[in-house]
Parts: C-alpha cells; structure tokens; sequence
C-alpha cells in the first residue's frame, strides 16, 4: 500500500486530462506521474532520509509529494512563515535530507552538508535518468508524510501519517474519478498544511484539475476561480470571510457561475461569515470540514443539505447545526470526561476519535492512541441527540487564528523578556475575522511602566505580526490554581467579555 | 487450488487480464482470490504463462471500483481494470456502491 497508487490510476484512468494548473504551467496526470518519476530517482540516488519541501504552492509539491512515495522516502513539507532559526532547526531534525526551494527562501537555509539543495525550476525539469520505473515500497506502514505541528511546549512535534492512513483516508471518503471533465478545485491551503496534502490526494484520486495559488488574497481569489471555470474550493475561515468582506465592500456579486462546491475548516467559522457567504452564493453546497493533521485531515462533514436546512428551519435545535462540524466520515467519534467516562448527547467533554486514517502518531514520542485504538483530540466538545458534533475550544490552550495554530508559550517568553514585565499570560480571544486572535494579560514589576504598543512593538519584531496581542490588559496579579498553575479558563473569560 | 492471507495493504495482480487490485480490508484466514477464473498472484510476483480467461468468468474489473464480498468484509479495491471476474472462494465479488459522502478537499 502506497500513495503512489492513487498517482498511478489517475494516470492510468485519465492520463490526457489537465491534473496541476499553476500560472502558465500545466501537468496531464500521466505527466505529473513521469515528473514524479524523475523526482523519485533523483530522491533515491540521493541517499536522502528525508524529502524536504521549503516552498509556496507550485508543481513542485504535488511531484515532490508523489515522488518522494515512489522512492519510498519520507515526505516533509515544512512551514516558509517560520524564522530561519526555526526553519534551520527543523532542518537539522530531518537530514541528511533533499530539499525542494525556490530563490524566495534559499537565502534562509544555513549550508550543511547533509542538506541537498534542489531549486524548484531545476526539479521541475530534472532530465530522464533511465527506463527504470520506481518500484514503491509495499509495506503500508512506512512513513508518507511528516509534519510538524506547532506544539503548545518547546520543540515542534514532528507527527507521522503511514501509507495505510493516507489512504484509508482517501479510499474511505472519496469516489475515485467523481470529478467532470470540466471540474476544478482552487488550492489556497499551503503545502505545509494536512489540508495542503489532502487537497492534492483527494483532488488526484478524483482527477479533479488543480488550480494552484501561492498566496491568497480575495480579489485574486475570485479572478483565478473566474478564468479557470473553478468547480470547487477549500477555505479556512478567514479566507471566507474576506471575501465575503471584499464582496459586501466593493458591492460586487461573486458572478463565479462554474463554482458549485465550498467546503471550509481548520479553525471556528463565526456564524455571521457562514450566514452572509450562503446569500451571496445561493447556489453553491456549503461543507464544514472538521479534522486534524493526526488524523490525515478531515473527520466530521456538515455537508450541504445540513447547512440549507439549518439556514432555513425555525428549530434553534436545527438552526444552530450551522455552527457544528456535523457528523463523523469514515471514523467514529466520541465525547469522554476528564476521568474517561464516555458521556452522552448535550454532555460537554473531551473528543475522541477512532478509525484506520488516524495516526495519532509522533516521531519519537510514539503513538497516543489508548489500548482501544481511540486517539485524544484534545479538542472539547459534545454531539447531539442526531450525532452532530459540536465544538467547544481546544482542551490545550493553542490559539488558532485564521488557521494558524500559535501556542502561547513562545509569545509569553518574548513578553517576559521586557524589563518592566513581572509576569504574563497569553491567551485566545474572539475574533470575528480570525476565529481566534491573541491576548495577553501583563503583570508588571513594582514601580515599572510600559506601554500596551510597546509591548506589541517586542513581540513584532521578536517574532511575527500574527503573534502580536491584539488585546493586553494590565493586572496586579495572575489567577493560579494551588498547584501552581495559571487559570487561563478566567483570563479567557476576561477577554470574551472584552471583545462582547 | 492456492490459498492466499489477505492481508490490508496487500495488492494482487491477475494472471489472465490486466485486472490489479489492491487490500482495503479482509477477514483472517487464508483464502482463493481469483480474477477470470486463475488464480491472482502478488503484484510484484512474475506471473506464470499459459493461463486463459474463463468466458463464463469475465464479467469485468473497473478501476476505482470497490469489490466487496456479500457480509463486506473483504473489500479490494481495483487499481487497474481488466476483463476477468474477481471472486472469493468460488463466489463472484461484486461493486460496492459508491459513497455519499461530500467530498471535504
């Protein structure tokens, strides 16, 4: 079992139709596979442990992804929004290794010897190398893909998805060949993302043409769906809501009228976004994807007719589904205490998932799944009577904005470094653009002073924009519980007063 | 006739038509998974010459079709068609129907 496979029948089924539309450049399935093919050599003659991608969306990740399968290497995407020093750590994590860039960030990359540079035009056109085909390994076990996920402490997590996860996950929820002739799904995740790699396999398992963006921005957004007659979409919330924001602004109508299909996950949908984006695309299915990168992407679907009934009933029962991820895929799902009783509908506690797409798995940590297979979220939430999920916060204190997973931790050390700073806690606020925005309260020495701008100015430049404080309050002391540990549930709660 | 352990993951290839399948899941035990009537053999294995495609057992093989048998719990899903009928143990596998699920990506 490889995901070579799922390359290999869309070749076979519909080698002449267009797979990766990027810019000016198009692939046939059948030349993404021979593309893959020669990345795959190349991969093997490397020696490599590692398939390393450092790069924003073009050919060169889905042939990066495919070849590494075929040559039986670990695939490692790795996030071009990180630090150098971060990016270079990661790097060391992974080699000796081939990394994939481009000009954009192969300044950032500190030379090593156990790291082979490729750049991305020279891999997009790497020469024959022989009539050999690569035999993929058949051991469904093997690594396919590594991510690293943001940790709430210290290093990153580098988590593991086997052959056999990746695809049960896509045999087990999507219909091979579904795509029209006609069809295109728009990819706007970055390939680092577990909706990055879903995107592709799902949308190659479907021979669906892609149509690939590196950066998004609505109005381009709305033109690249425009010239390639785009069929479906994956967005995450923020996404949705700036074009909805861009519509409503420039009081436009979408006039997309090849898009049929918009699915959305990777962090909470503020109902008034949903609301608004179903009457400015009356026409289009709606579906709320709910999943993590441990479990090889999506877990629950709201699918359309959910969203439709929801908009339209008066039931607050029915009504308030829109704010669900709805029921579970190809996995089963259930809701436990903190002591690990399972609890039943309208109960509030801890979700758990089982099912062959979960990995639950971590390099060197091993897996985390319980003796019954179940793998913890860590996410909390409840079902209801009819088996919708709803979700209820992170049981870890991660801030997800715009899809982006922050832990406070790093924030709360760079605010720590400030002269004047005693003591802080970084937590998540509402936020209706970002689902989830950053806020800090800050204890400060006796007889020190700083200023709120100040303190967002150290975090800028220490770290990034998207981890400045969209909120600091200023207190004389923090809220800890007798063991010692700060009671963010109460400064939370402070925040969505706040934001109220 | 040879009994084979299916194993999830496993992939088989026919040896009187170009039919591929691959594991998705399959009960314990040892079984006769044949394809037109021989046979299947492991998709790296050479496949011995001389066999011919049973008429009354070449009902087809479709690429991206799921084959389940009547209590589903061997499914295999076909990775590559041909023109040979896929069984298990004698009895014909037959298309799962497709899923309802909305694709999510």
């Amino acid at each position: 079992m490889n995901i070579s496979t799922i390359l290999d029948m869309a070749a076979e089924a519909f080698g002449d139709r267009i797979g990766v539309v990027s810019g000016g450049q198009r692939y046939t399935y059948a030349e993404l596979r021979e593309a893959a093919w020669r990345a795959a050599r190349r991969f093997k003659a490397s020696g490599a442990a590692y398939v390393a991608l450092l790069d924003v969306n073009s050919p060169a990740a889905p042939v990066a992804l495919f070849g590494a399968a075929y040559a039986g290497i670990p695939y490692v995407p790795l996030n071009y929004r990180l630090t150098p020093a971060e990016i270079n750590k990661l790097l060391a994590r992974v080699a000796p290794a081939v990394l994939v860039t481009s000009a954009d960030f192969s300044g950032r990359i500190e030379k090593r010897a156990d790291i082979e540079v490729i750049d991305r035009a020279a891999f997009l056109a790497l020469p024959e190398g022989g009539d050999e085909l690569p035999q993929p390994a058949e051991d469904p076990r093997a690594i396919a893909v590594q991510l690293f996920t943001s940790g709430t402490t210290g290093e990153p997590k580098a988590a593991i998805l086997r052959h056999e996860n990746l695809m049960s996950y896509i045999v087990g929820t999507v219909e091979f060949a579904a795509a029209e002739e006609d069809d295109a799904i728009v990819v706007t995740v970055p390939p680092y993302h577990i909706a990055g790699i879903s995107a592709v396999l799902s949308s190659t398992y479907a021979c669906r043409r892609m149509v690939q963006m590196e950066n998004f921005e609505a109005a381009a957004w709305l033109d690249a769906c425009r010239e390639n007659s785009v069929s479906n979409a994956f967005l995450v919330p923020t996404m949705l809501q700036r074009i909805v924001d861009h519509l409503v602004d420039s009081g436009t109508q979408p006039n997309l009228p090849a898009l049929r299909a918009l699915a959305y996950g990777g962090g909470k949908m503020p109902l008034s976004t949903i609301a608004k984006a179903m009457q400015l695309f009356p026409t289009v299915d709606f579906t709320n994807a709910y999943g993590l990168t441990e479990t090889s992407s999506t877990i629950a679907v709201l699918g359309p007719d959910d969203h439709r009934a929801a908009a339209a009933s008066s039931d607050p029962a029915v009504q308030r589904r829109l704010a669900s991820v709805g029921k579970p895929g190809a996995v089963e799902i259930e809701i436990r205490d903190e002591s690990g009783k399972v609890l039943g509908p309208e109960e509030a506690g801890l979700v758990f998932v089982r099912g062959p797409q979960v990995s639950g798995e971590y390099l060197s940590l091993g897996s985390q799944l319980d003796a019954d297979g179940w793998f913890p979220t860590k996410d909390r939430g409840y079902l209801d009577a009819e088996g919708y999920l709803f979700l209820d916060g992170r049981a870890d204190d991660v801030i997800v904005r715009g899809g982006e997973n922050i832990s406070p931790g790093e924030i709360e050390d760079v605010l720590l470094g400030h002269p004047a700073v005693a003591d802080v806690a970084v937590v998540a606020m509402p936020d209706e653009q970002w689902g989830e925005g950053v806020a800090a309260a800050v204890v400060l020495k006796a007889g020190a002073s700083a200023s709120v701008a100040e303190l967002q100015e150290l975090v800028k430049n220490k770290l990034r924009s998207s981890r400045v404080p969209q909120a600091i309050v200023f207190k004389d002391a923090l809220p800890y519980n007798e063991l010692g540990k700060v009671l963010r549930r109460i400064i939370r709660q402070e925040f969505v007063q706040k934001a109220a | 006739m040879a009994k084979t352990a299916l194993k999830a993951g496993a992939r088989f290839k026919s040896t009187v038509c170009d039919t591929q399948v691959m594991v998705v899941k399959a009960p314990a035990g040892e079984f006769e998974l044949r394809c037109g009537g021989a046979d299947m053999v492991g998709a790296t294995t050479a496949a011995p010459a001389g066999g011919a495609l049973d008429p009354a057992l070449s009902g087809e093989t479709l690429i991206g079709k799921r084959y389940v048998n009547a209590d589903e719990s061997l499914e295999l899903l076909c990775t590559k068609g041909g023109k040979g009928t896929l069984s298990l143990d004698g009895t014909a596998l037959e298309i799962k129907q497709a899923k309802q699920l909305p694709s999510s990506d």
